[in-house]
């Protein structure tokens, strides 16, 4: 397993060498751990890893909603895991929790080995942490290259006074963030748009131009809520390379919400599924096409509208 | 894919910096040659001590998302404490009077800003009227600040830098054309800058802003900052350079309003919008009364004059909100491209 152990190194770098990190991997040896052909699911085996993420019987509700009760949960380095279940089943609030949004009733997340009651979100970006958010949240007045750049902020050392008058360090960081955002643009294929205002773009590319922003940065653990809403079977697909391609390129941890079963099963590593804010199956994606209970609650009434494949 | 964007780069590109340069050169060679008293006095000073407040609004408004009423608190209190510098700090030239206005009408914004941490747009706005409020008193009840004059009416100081005196109409115009260059230079630096791509971010999604790492507090009080440090020091213009006498009543909510009314029909997020939307609103009550006066006669006196101006600006900002909520820029850049469209193919 030589991804898990790279990643696994890559977290004691974090943590004994962060500069060596934010800096991001070197490229000869992202290219080493790069296996694009190969579907063997590689985060499963890694139990007897430390989790990158946490929870502890965390619980959330709204009013008298409960949108999350006593969730366990925990995610391996270099692993994608996916978190299905029904609208409602308090999918994206968990994820709202995992980076912050939301702070839960109960419980804890562990980050890293860090406990938190509430994640911090405004130091999620210097945790390594990104997500994505199920409803678009790009900054529709700036280009894709500026919303993409803007996944660096969080490591902008300059001043405003440096910025309008071009001194210091913030043409460096400029020049800097700049040329990172184009590699990512040209990672997922988003060149060509490279100029556009990104309220302009049609839906499934502000999506994958959301994924660029989030990837800019080389998080440790990515968040997505929904990647693939709304797109067509094609795009789907795409996307699904994409995250694929982004966890084998930059060792990132995926934690993945998606409705449509069929991408679950073929991409991700291990699957967590929710119903009302319950955890009713943490298995393969095997084991959970064939889990009784998951089958009354969410796969017999998902087969309607799902395109058979991968299931 | 190319297609999508080389569709657009048709159409002859010239450098950025061709029209300002231009618009410059214009304005400090042919305009102080060719222009009236009239021209300066009634046009040219109003209209670029609006423009620099609209500037600083935007920044706060357009580029921030951060809706303000409070834009002639901060002018008044950078004329006032512009005054205050240059009356009671012994040699401090001019140009540092103005400066540490702006920097006074900084701190104001920053206090005032301070809600915009927990409010959002018609809550904000509201709450930015107490600095609105709040100024107008304190200058009205403490005679310090306007020197102890029985009529509360001072005039201004002579406007010179660095021993170069700007005397009469043109001399003043090119004191403020001077200043407001500079601003708006900086200021379009600045709306270019990561920390304008903060602005903008933070308009456009504040939490997803958040969660990438920008510092989402400190970015809003800056731009509160920056924006009544530009708004303060085109107060200084105001006072100094237009009116030549500083007093409270001309920055009442009115005058906020009208700042507001300039990024609005100019266009938000835009730093020409600014200068667009001065134009319209200076030129336009002009205009009017001359219209009035020469279809109505004597039928059309002040009174009228006033409503009617009322009327048509609240009808045109409507328009500009249903119509062309990008504002003048847009159109104007709408038309441009249409001529050299049409241009192109004869
Ligand atoms: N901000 C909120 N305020 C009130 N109720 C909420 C909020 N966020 C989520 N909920 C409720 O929590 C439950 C779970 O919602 P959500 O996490 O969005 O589910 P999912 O993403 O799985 O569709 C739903 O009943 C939803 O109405
Ligand atoms: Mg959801």
């Amino acid at each position: 397993m030589p991804l898990a152990s790279y990643a696994l190194g890559m977290m004691e770098a974090a943590v004994y060498a962060p500069e060596v990190f934010a800096r991001g991997l070197p490229s000869a040896l992202r290219r080493e751990q790069q296996s694009e052909g190969s579907t063997e699911p590689t985060g499963a085996a890694t139990a007897a890893a430390t989790p990158l993420l946490s929870l502890h019987g965390i619980g959330l509700s709204f009013g008298g909603v409960v949108a999350l009760a006593d969730i366990d949960l925990s995610v391996y380095p270099g692993e994608i895991r996916a978190i299905i279940g029904p609208n409602g089943a308090g999918k994206s609030s968990l994820i709202n929790v995992i980076s912050g949004v939301y702070r839960s009733d109960r419980g804890h997340v562990q980050l890293d080995g860090v406990s938190y009651a509430q994640v911090p979100t405004q130091r999620l970006a210097h945790l390594g942490v990104a997500r994505t958010f199920q409803n678009l949240a790009l900054f529709k007045g700036l280009s894709v290259l500026d919303n993409v750049a803007s996944g660096l902020a969080y490591k902008v050392r300059s001043n405003f006074a440096g910025q309008v008058l071009g001194i210091g360090r913030s043409r460096g960081e400029q020049r800097d963030s700049q040329s990172r955002a184009d590699q990512i643009l040209e990672f997922l294929d988003l060149t060509a748009v490279r100029d556009r205002l990104a309220g302009t773009l049609p839906y499934g590319l502000q999506k994958r131009v959301e994924l660029a922003r989030a990837l800019v940065a080389e998080p440790r653990l990515l968040l997505l809520d929904e990647p693939m809403a709304g797109m067509t079977a094609g795009e789907k697909s795409e996307m699904a390379d994409f995250v694929r391609a982004a966890r084998d390129r930059f060792a990132t941890t995926v934690v993945l919400i998606e409705h449509d079963v069929g991408v679950v099963m073929g991409l991700s590593d291990r699957i967590a599924v929710l119903d009302y804010g319950r955890k009713i199956a943490d298995a393969t994606p095997d084991e959970v096409r064939n889990d009784q209970r998951v089958i009354d609650a969410y796969l017999g009434v998902a087969s309607d509208n799902e395109d058979g494949a991968g299931i | 894919m190319t297609a999508i964007t080389g569709s657009f780069s048709s159409a002859p590109v010239l450098p950025k910096w061709i029209v300002p340069f231009l618009l410059l050169a214009f304005a400090y060679g042919v305009v102080p040659l060719i222009g009236s008293s009239y021209l300066f006095e009634a046009i040219l000073l109003p209209f670029l001590a609006l423009s620099l407040a609209g500037v600083g609004l935007n920044i706060l408004t357009g580029y921030a998302g951060q809706v303000s009423l409070g834009s002639a608190a901060f002018m008044a209190a950078g004329a006032f404490a512009a005054y205050n510098f240059n009356l009671r700090v012994e040699g401090l030239p001019l140009i540092g009077s103005i400066f540490l206005a702006g920097i006074v009408a900084a701190a104001i914004g920053i206090v005032f800003g301070l809600p915009s941490l927990r409010l959002k747009g018609f809550y904000l706005a509201v709450s930015t009227l107490a600095a609105q409020f709040f100024v107008q008193w304190a200058l009205t009840k403490f005679s310090w600040f306007s020197n102890d004059s029985a009529s509360g009416v001072i005039d201004a100081p002579k406007l010179s830098i660095a021993g170069f005196a700007f005397d009469g109409a043109v001399g003043r115009y090119l004191f403020a054309l001077t200043i407001v260059t500079a601003l708006t230079f900086l200021a379009y630096r600045l709306v270019s800058s990561q920390t304008g791509r903060n602005f903008i971010a933070i308009r456009d999604n504040e939490t997803a802003a958040r969660i990438i790492g920008i510092p989402v507090l400190k970015t809003k009080l800056l731009a509160f900052a920056i924006s009544s440090f530009i708004i303060g020091v085109a107060g200084v213009i105001w006072a100094f350079a237009y009116l030549r006498t500083v007093e409270p009543d001309g920055f009442d909510l009115d005058r906020s309003f009208q700042i507001l009314f300039i990024i609005i029909i100019g266009g938000l997020a835009s730093i020409r919008g600014a200068f667009f939307g001065a134009a319209l609103i200076v030129v336009f009550p002009l205009a009017l009364s001359r219209l009035g006066g020469f279809l109505l006669g004597d039928v059309f006196d002040s009174g009228v004059l006033d409503m009617s101006q009322r009327i048509v600006l609240g009808a045109l900002i409507i328009l500009f909100l249903i119509l062309e909520p990008d504002g003048l820029v847009a159109l104007w850049d709408r038309v441009r491209r249409r001529l050299l469209f049409a241009w192109q193919s004869t």
